[in-house]
């Protein structure tokens, strides 16, 4: 019995670290691609989306607050690129449609380690949206860290 | 082993005094859910620390106060791996360490989709005394914790546990269903058990200003979890069930209290359980472990 244990605990923490180094791999490998390429893969219906606060005075505001609250450890303050994430004031990112930026926050792209932010309720993503949005045209030096 | 009860204490607040100024600060986004599980995984390379405490009122013996430390971690997007460790102090009895449990949870697919499925793989290795009541298996009823702390620590249970957790977000609103299929290693049948979830926070836009009190940091919700048998007697007979309404608050400082109390359904259920938890996030872990172990200039 005391065998079976050892085996069935051995054999949980060998597929741990399978997973864990098939990861890694896996991520080393996807990270090649251009980080912004996974705007390109919004489905139609997402990209035809207009953002239904583009009008609230108060969205870009309450999307900087958002953005320094989930967002900004890993894209950098002002969004201009961090040590994990690449600039959101590129000019991929920036001519965009709002509705891929927002396809990409509920889906993340979780195989190049963006989370999914589901978790965030619809306004509220729309919210960080306006605020991304509102960050214009890429400066020369940040914008492709 | 015994050991005092202010040792859990101890520890957890040498780990928020010294671990937690060191970090990043980061706002968690955490439902109210404390057995049940929703999609939404840990942030990759990001730790969370957890303290949550049970107290539970008991018929025919002493009441009880169980508690555990969470130690969560996102390894990638889709993957997050988490160590509990678990202990209780049975009034007018003692307080035991009762086991550790290693958890992990994988989102197999890539998109978020109506109804996203996470599968989880928990290994534990706990003793009778446990009563933590993480969840409720087979035929977990109130009756099975009259037992007093020195005997009941003698009875050892490894167990691997199987759920499949079904998870949607509907505007604003968090939907969960959680299977459990629970099967103890030494020669016992598999034992099954389910919890369910619903919560919203009590506004859905965020504020245009940096507050602790603004509502979106408020998320309620309700749970319902019980046991359903095992293979061979498999149903509501002989199990017990609860109803759970709860609260969390998100401040923006990283930390998140939540509470929850607990209503027995039927006469094998404790009468009332009353829950409560803090933890903190802490951003970019990982890399700040890695960093230390790289050489200068790499």
């Amino acid at each position: 019995m005391r065998t079976m244990r050892v085996t069935t605990l051995s054999i949980f923490m060998v597929v741990t670290f399978g997973a864990w180094c098939a990861a890694r791999g896996r991520a080393e490998t996807e990270e090649k691609e251009s980080v912004y390429a996974e705007l390109a893969k919004a489905p139609e219906k997402y990209k035809l989306k207009q953002n239904p606060l583009a009008n609230d005075r108060d969205a870009v505001a309450a999307g900087k607050v958002l953005f320094e609250e989930h967002c900004e450890d890993c894209h950098g303050a002002g969004a201009a690129g961090g040590r994990k994430a690449p600039s959101l004031r590129a000019q991929e990112v920036q001519e965009a449609a709002p509705g891929a930026i927002f396809w990409i926050l509920t889906n993340g792209v979780v195989r190049k380690k963006m989370p999914v932010w589901s978790k965030l309720p619809e306004p509220e993503r729309w919210q960080l949206v306006s605020y991304i949005k509102s960050l214009g045209a890429p400066d020369a030096a940040g914008a492709r860290k | 082993m015994f050991f005092s009860r202010y040792s859990v204490g101890f520890v957890f607040l040498l780990l928020t005094h010294f671990v937690v100024p060191l970090t990043t600060q980061l706002h968690a986004q955490e439902n109210p859910y404390i057995v049940a599980y929703d999609h939404n995984l840990e942030e990759p390379g990001n730790l969370e620390v957890e303290y949550f405490s049970t107290f539970g009122t008991q018929r025919g013996g002493p009441n009880f106060h169980a508690f555990w430390s969470e130690f969560e971690y996102g390894a990638t997007a889709w993957w997050t791996t988490e160590i509990y460790l678990d202990g209780q102090t049975t009034f007018g009895d003692s307080t035991v360490f009762t086991g550790f449990r290693w958890e992990n949870r994988v989102r197999p697919l890539k998109n978020e989709h109506w109804i996203n499925p996470v599968l989880y793989m928990e290994f534990e290795d706990i003793n009778g005394a446990d009563k933590v009541l993480k969840e409720i298996e087979g035929h977990d009823v109130e009756s099975d914790f009259l037992a007093s702390n020195a005997a009941a620590r003698q009875e050892r249970n490894r167990e691997m546990e199987l759920k499949l957790i079904l998870s949607s977000n509907y505007k604003g609103w968090n939907f969960t269903e959680n299977t459990l299929a629970v099967k103890n290693l030494s020669n016992q049948p598999w034992e099954f058990g389910y919890a369910l979830g619903a919560s919203r926070p009590l506004t859905l836009k965020g504020a245009a200003q940096r507050c602790n009190f603004c509502l979106q940091h408020f998320i309620a919700g309700v749970e319902l979890y019980g046991g359903l048998g095992d293979r061979y007697d498999f149903g509501l007979h002989n199990t017990s069930h609860y109803v759970a309404p709860g609260l969390a608050w998100n401040l923006p400082s990283g930390w998140t209290f939540r509470i929850e109390p607990s209503f027995g359904l039927n006469d094998n259920s404790h009468q009332f359980l009353l829950r409560w938890g803090v933890s903190y996030e802490i951003a970019g872990f990982g890399q700040k472990v890695a960093s230390m172990f790289r050489e200068k200039g790499e």
